[in-house]
């Protein structure tokens, strides 16, 4: 080992993109279940997080730039930092959308169907798509990360399944159809989320071999 | 493509010290191939051999084959008629100490050239090449020793480009330069390789990612591991490879 210095600030930005990661997680699994309990009180937590990941997403970002100006990474190296540059912009935005969701627990709350349609499933699987994906990226884990990728055609099933069932349900109710908008529209950012997700993991294994699923972003060809 | 060198099982031995070990790569033409490696790793004993610079070195010994354009080097070619072939240009600047001229168009004159007025655009067509005709054009019967660093090795390369050849070997040609002059041999390397097959040793790791086609790794004089640059920057083969151009060796 020659590098001490480098291998210190490679190590830094390793951590920093664990805390960010565990940062997405918390934001996630509390958004979902804010919506699961309908409980409004859990909003300030996931706001203060998304908060928190904004500012990650900064600090990380300049370790980044930093490393790329001192110390000019290459291979693996090169690898790991442009890897942590793209995935950082994912988790930015899966924290967002957790408090998007959150943001939406008062009206489905106060709705007088409160309860009757439940995105339990779709919750429960896009914050264990979040959390594989940051496991991968702390183990370097490959198989890990391609779980991650699998998940996501459940997902969008889940999702399709929210939808008809909000749709059969505002068929057949007199009701208010507004809350279901917003069921609907909490189902799609746990969509968006699982694409995140799906992104990070696709970075994972980009650090990992040097290739990406889209091959344009193969160096080597 | 056809290889400009093919280079076959080559070994060579310094008395006992066995420099290079079997050896084996094509260089294609048109194309910057960069040689990295540590110190003593055998890269710049590589490099003298493709013009057989090291030939005549007291206790070297080579076996295995090098082919030019299909000819070997060694039983198909005399030593002088390789070198007009393949130019070389080494790290430290090394100018005659004579006028700037005169260090073009002293090669062809050695070949038996005579005309002036061919000696005048060997000389012009050779430093243009060089990237330094605009630079000296006005004082061309100046002394060389006059120029700064980086020119001097620009002229050093239009010295060898006048002997007309298809390949210019380079040994570190920048390490003793500023950035500045660094930047232009290097874009002056990505204008030659249209002409002409480079071969660089370069103990920098961002130039040879930079300026390079192929890089080839040499380790205690094999080569670890020879391909693409851009795919042996981003995702070595080989994990010495990573050692090394990661800054981990040693």
């Amino acid at each position: 080992m020659t590098r001490t210095k480098f291998d210190e600030q490679l190590e830094e930005l390793h951590i920093s993109m664990i805390k960010m990661g565990s940062l997405c997680e918390e934001a996630i699994s509390l958004s979902a279940r804010s919506l699961e309990e309908l409980d409004e009180k859990l909003e300030t937590r996931v706001f203060s997080l998304e908060t928190e990941i904004d500012q990650m997403e900064r600090e990380i970002e300049t370790k980044c730039m930093r490393l790329l100006l001192h110390q000019q990474p290459v291979a693996r190296d090169l690898r790991a930092v442009s890897a942590a540059l793209k995935m950082i912009s994912d988790m930015e935005r899966i924290g967002d959308q957790a408090a998007d969701i959150v943001e939406l627990v008062p009206y489905i709350a106060q709705s007088e169907w409160r309860g009757r349609i439940r995105i339990t499933d779709m919750a429960k699987k896009t914050v264990s798509m979040v959390t594989e994906s940051i496991e991968a990226f702390v183990k370097k884990d490959m198989q890990l990360a391609q779980n991650v990728i699998d998940k996501d055609d459940e997902v969008d099933d889940l999702f399709l399944k929210v939808k008809q069932e909000l749709m059969d349900f505002v068929r057949s109710q007199n009701v208010d159809a507004e809350p279901a908008l917003d069921l609907l529209m909490a189902a799609k950012y746990f969509e968006r989320i699982g694409d995140h997700a799906v992104n990070v993991a696709e970075w994972v294994q980009y650090s990992i071999t040097g290739i990406h699923k889209s091959s344009e972003h193969h160096l080597g060809k | 493509m056809e290889s400009k060198f093919e280079v076959s099982k080559l070994n060579l031995h310094y008395g006992q010290f066995h420099a290079l070990k079997d050896v084996s790569l094509s260089i294609l033409p048109h194309e910057v191939t960069a040689l990295i490696g540590p110190s003593g790793c055998g890269k710049s004993t590589f490099l003298k051999t493709l013009n057989r610079m090291n030939d005549l070195e007291e206790g070297v010994t080579i076996d295995g084959k090098v082919t030019l354009d299909g000819r070997d080097i060694f039983r198909d070619m005399d030593a002088i008629s390789l070198r007009q072939r393949v130019g070389m240009v080494f790290q430290q600047p090394n100018p005659f100490p004579k006028s700037i001229y005169e260090n073009v168009a002293y090669g062809p004159k050695l070949q038996g050239i005579r005309s002036k007025v061919k000696l005048d655009e060997i000389v012009e067509n050779a430093l243009k090449g060089a990237a330094i005709w605009d630079e000296v054009k006005d004082r061309l019967k100046k002394n060389a020793m006059g120029l700064s660093g980086g020119q001097q090795q620009r002229l050093c390369i239009a010295r060898a480009l006048a002997a007309g050849p298809d390949v210019l070997l380079m040994d570190e040609p920048t390490s003793a330069l500023d950035p500045i002059s660094t930047s232009k041999i290097e874009d002056l390397c990505a204008q030659l390789k249209k002409d002409y097959t480079i071969v660089m040793v370069t103990h920098n790791m961002q130039q040879a990612a930079r300026i390079s086609d192929k890089t080839a790794f040499f380790l205690l004089g094999e080569v670890v591991e020879y391909g693409d640059t851009d795919q042996m920057f981003s995702m070595p083969k080989d994990k010495r490879t990573e050692d090394y151009i990661t800054g981990r060796f040693g």
